[in-house]
């Protein structure tokens, strides 16, 4: 796993306070992770401060999964 | 030195998570030795501010719904039943359609106008109008506003309209409850990265020519916000009142951009 991914998993597991084995790549936030609107939005800001990024809103719209997010990191770190 | 809010009771309306500037204020507010209650919306929001609240040892949460006028009954019953006097408010609350918040001001419907007035200005009121009864020792009622209620700030749009309302009522408010000691102010804060300031368009430019053009060249944090709340809740700011305080590293004195960048595309 990249060092990435890592990251954004354990920042998904401290916000949502879900179990490390469910948060897979394919995940997505609200169906699988519980997580609601205010959480994605929380979520997104969480990524923006860890990896010193900007995402803007048409691109977090489409942050729904797990792996979205580390692509959209991967992408613009 | 005794803490500045020692035996007083105060309700914090609009917490959302701990980047809130409400939880900011009320932070410091516990800390010098109030005792609080809050008020949330919705099962979301609840979930969000029960940890926090027990943070500052309250586990008097209140669900208030400000749009409906029977929920804000409920709400002041709920506090007179329990403390039956109060000496202060926090109201941080505020909404507005998302799809409203960019473009054009000028294509705003009626229907959302109307409810971002009503939550984010008439609400202020609302309160106001039931716990003035419970504030017999005088009292400090304040609010959260923002430089878009006197300038045009691009995307902030109706809300700087409902702002403005909200910086009118603040000081007609203060005008009628000044002879009962109680006083009424708001704070002006800059922008910040808060669960609200995301449903702005285009935020991060507001963030960046704020913290590039104000006299301090950054943005403010919760700590700044926290001091202004608690120096207009408690004593310290006895003879203040009908005020807009801005705390906004001085952003609002500028006349033109600072920033030599921004000066030299300018003048291309």
């Amino acid at each position: 796993m990249s060092e990435i991914a890592e990251k954004v998993k354990k920042i998904v597991v401290e916000h949502l306070g879900v179990d490390e084995d469910k948060v897979t790549d394919t995940a997505s936030f609200i169906d699988d992770l519980g997580a609601d609107s205010l959480d994605t939005v929380e979520l997104v800001m969480a990524f923006e401060e860890e990896f010193g990024i900007e995402i803007p809103d048409d691109a977090a719209e489409k942050i729904q999964t797990v792996k979205d997010a580390i692509d959209f990191i991967s992408a613009n770190a | 030195m005794s803490k500045l809010l020692e035996g007083k009771r105060g309700l914090i309306m609009g917490v959302a998570n701990d980047r809130s500037m409400a939880w900011g204020i009320a932070k410091a507010c516990a800390e010098q030795g109030a005792e609080l209650a809050f008020s949330y919306q919705g099962e979301a929001l609840e979930k969000r501010v029960r940890p926090l609240a027990a943070e500052v040892g309250s586990d008097f949460l209140i669900e208030c719904d400000v749009s409906d006028n029977a929920s804000i009954d409920n709400l002041a019953a709920e506090i007179e039943k329990r403390w039956s006097k109060i000496d202060f408010f926090l109201h941080a609350v505020g909404y507005s359609d998302k799809s409203e918040l960019r473009g054009r001001f000028v294509d705003t419907s009626l229907d959302n106008f109307l409810m971002t007035m009503n939550i984010s200005a008439f609400s202020f009121v609302s309160v106001a109008q039931r716990l003035e009864k419970m504030m017999t020792d005088g009292g400090s009622m304040l609010t959260l506003t923002y430089y878009g209620a006197e300038k045009v700030v691009p995307h902030y749009n109706v809300m700087g309209v409902a702002k403005a309302a909200l910086e009118a009522c603040t000081r007609y408010m203060a005008r009628d409850l000044g002879e009962k000691d109680i006083r009424v102010n708001a704070i002006s804060a800059g922008p910040m990265k808060t669960l609200a300031a995301s449903g702005v368009g285009d935020f991060r430019m507001l963030l960046k020519y704020n913290e590039k053009n104000a006299p301090l060249k950054r943005n403010i944090t919760l700590e700044d916000v926290a001091g202004a709340g608690l120096y207009l809740l408690s004593g310290l700011s006895s003879g203040v009142t009908g005020e807009i305080h801005y705390v906004d590293a001085g952003f609002n004195i500028t006349g033109m951009p600072l920033d030599e960048e921004s000066m030299r595309i300018i003048c291309q």
